[in-house]
């Protein structure tokens, strides 16, 4: 499995150094959600036709397109197994992760 | 440019010359012609916006909120049930800091089902954290529109600009268009200090543990106590360029008077006429009509009733097991200071039915001639 999430946890001491609105202060890369998974997805590429549709309805932008091939970004990829539901092919299966 | 247009378009047209760069709304009833004249102005290219039709109004504002994340200038109009429907994402609104600015048409909600006005719809999001205004003219409409751009983006706290349905939203007044340079003056571009973009990444509205999130509300509530100087100042400038003043409320005749109605809306103009026709017989009468509602103009209220002996507060809306809103909130302004008015409470026009000079006269003759209400409730009008 990937290495411990590393923890980025900041606790203001005063309300004046918080940004007005609820937001994080920079981008959440940090924040590898790909450790909350339970099954994940694994793509057979003999059988992938390469449409896209995986890439496309990934709600967490965790399928790449490499030099055509999808690609999934196992660091954020939380299993939702949407890209397995839509696949047409049906070659992408959710196997048990294994802890 | 001075203009015949129903109050429906003042809003559309302050949309328009407020330069607004989205504009998301449900295209059904209880929605006016607010939004129908907008799509026009984006389908024509009078005005350069993107219109965003959507499935309901829970996703027109929700709609608005991503555009405003964005940067945009962003505009809604919705109405009564419409309203009701985007609650959650009015939370959103004022909790993200998105200064989007919504037209909501007083519409009374069902059962049953109305699509005259009161009060009830938009006082039913008193507590969302949007900036309220209870307009009386279509002018005031259309001037509000820009006025509440320029307080929303300062603070990043949504407007919500609020009119009465039929007695302003469709009846046609002579409204004075301002001429778009000019506009361009008074209120620059949006420029949020904070935005969506994958230039400079973060992440909104997530998880927010309770290290955190009392100092957000903090902050909201800071920023909206600057509202009123702010309302005041921006009103003043207006008035320097368009020859109105916008400000938190409309005294008339209020520095001698013995006794002043509390109205909003439509009612506040009415009102007036009431008052004239009191000082006729000789009784010192004003009118204290509230445009700003959230947040509360505490001292012009209390500046202006402190030294009135008799004060009858008209409401036309409810809240069921306690009183009219807008009484709740004088007695709530006027309590504790060294001189207190009597405050009578009376409610009248739910539903759309007429508040006429004859409504003002009832309430009149009811709290001069009596010491202290006999009731917490008034009821004008009612057939019992």
């Amino acid at each position: 499995m990937s290495k411990k999430k590393e923890s980025h946890k900041i606790v203001f001491n005063s309300e004046k150094e918080m940004p007005m609105a609820p937001m994080s202060l920079g981008s959440m890369l940090y924040n590898k959600t790909g450790a909350w998974r339970n099954i994940k997805p694994v793509i057979d590429l003999s059988r992938c036709i390469k449409c896209g549709i995986c890439w496309k309805f990934c709600p967490d932008a965790s399928i790449d397109i490499v030099d055509d091939w999808p690609q999934i970004n196992y660091d954020y990829c939380k299993g939702c197994g949407i890209c397995a539901e839509e696949c047409p092919q049906k070659c992408i299966a959710m196997v048990e992760e294994e802890k | 440019m001075k203009k015949v247009i129903m109050g429906n378009h003042a809003l559309s047209y302050g949309a328009m010359l407020s330069r607004a760069q989205v504009i998301a709304a449900y295209p059904i009833t209880p929605q006016t012609q607010v939004v129908e004249l907008l799509s026009e102005m984006c389908a024509d290219g009078t005005l350069n916006a993107k219109f965003i039709k959507v499935e309901s109004e829970h996703s027109a504002m929700a709609a608005c909120l991503g555009a405003s994340l964005a940067g945009a200038r962003t505009f809604t109009a919705t109405s009564a049930q419409g309203l009701a429907l985007m609650h959650e994402m009015l939370h959103w609104a004022a909790g993200g800091r998105m200064p989007v600015v919504m037209g909501n048409i007083n519409r009374a909600l069902a059962p049953g089902w109305s699509i005259w006005t009161d009060q009830n719809d938009s006082l039913s999001e008193r507590d969302t954290g949007w900036i309220q205004f209870y307009c009386s003219s279509n002018q005031e409409v259309l001037d509000t529109v820009i006025q509440a751009f320029k307080v929303s983006e300062k603070v990043m706290i949504p407007s919500m600009i609020v009119l009465d349905a039929f007695a302003l939203s469709h009846t046609y007044e002579v409204v004075d268009i301002p001429a778009q340079d000019k506009v361009d003056a008074y209120l620059p571009p949006f420029n949020p200090p904070f935005r969506l973009t994958p230039d400079d990444p973060h992440a909104f509205g997530g998880l927010t543990s309770p290290d955190h999130y009392m100092e957000l509300r903090y902050k909201l509530q800071k920023d909206m106590e600057k509202v009123p100087l702010l309302v005041e100042e921006t009103g003043r400038e207006y008035e320097k360029m368009f020859g109105r003043y916008l400000g938190q409320v409309d005294a008339y005749l209020c520095e001698d008077a013995e006794f002043v109605f509390v109205t909003s809306g439509t009612a506040g103009y009415t009102a007036r006429v009431a008052v004239d026709e009191l000082r006729e017989k000789g009784i010192k009468a004003g009118n204290l009509r509230i445009k700003l509602f959230r947040p509360f103009p505490f001292e012009k209220v209390r500046s202006i009733l402190s030294r009135v002996p008799k004060v009858a507060v008209l409401d036309r809306n409810i809240s069921y097991g306690h009183h009219g809103i807008f009484y709740q909130e004088v007695k709530s302004a006027m309590f504790g200071e060294p001189v207190q008015p009597t405050i009578f409470g009376f409610i009248a026009g739910l539903g759309g039915r007429d508040i006429t000079r004859d409504s003002f006269k009832e309430i009149a003759e009811y709290a001069l001639s009596k010491d202290k209400a006999e009731e917490e409730i008034v009821w004008i009008g009612v057939k019992k």
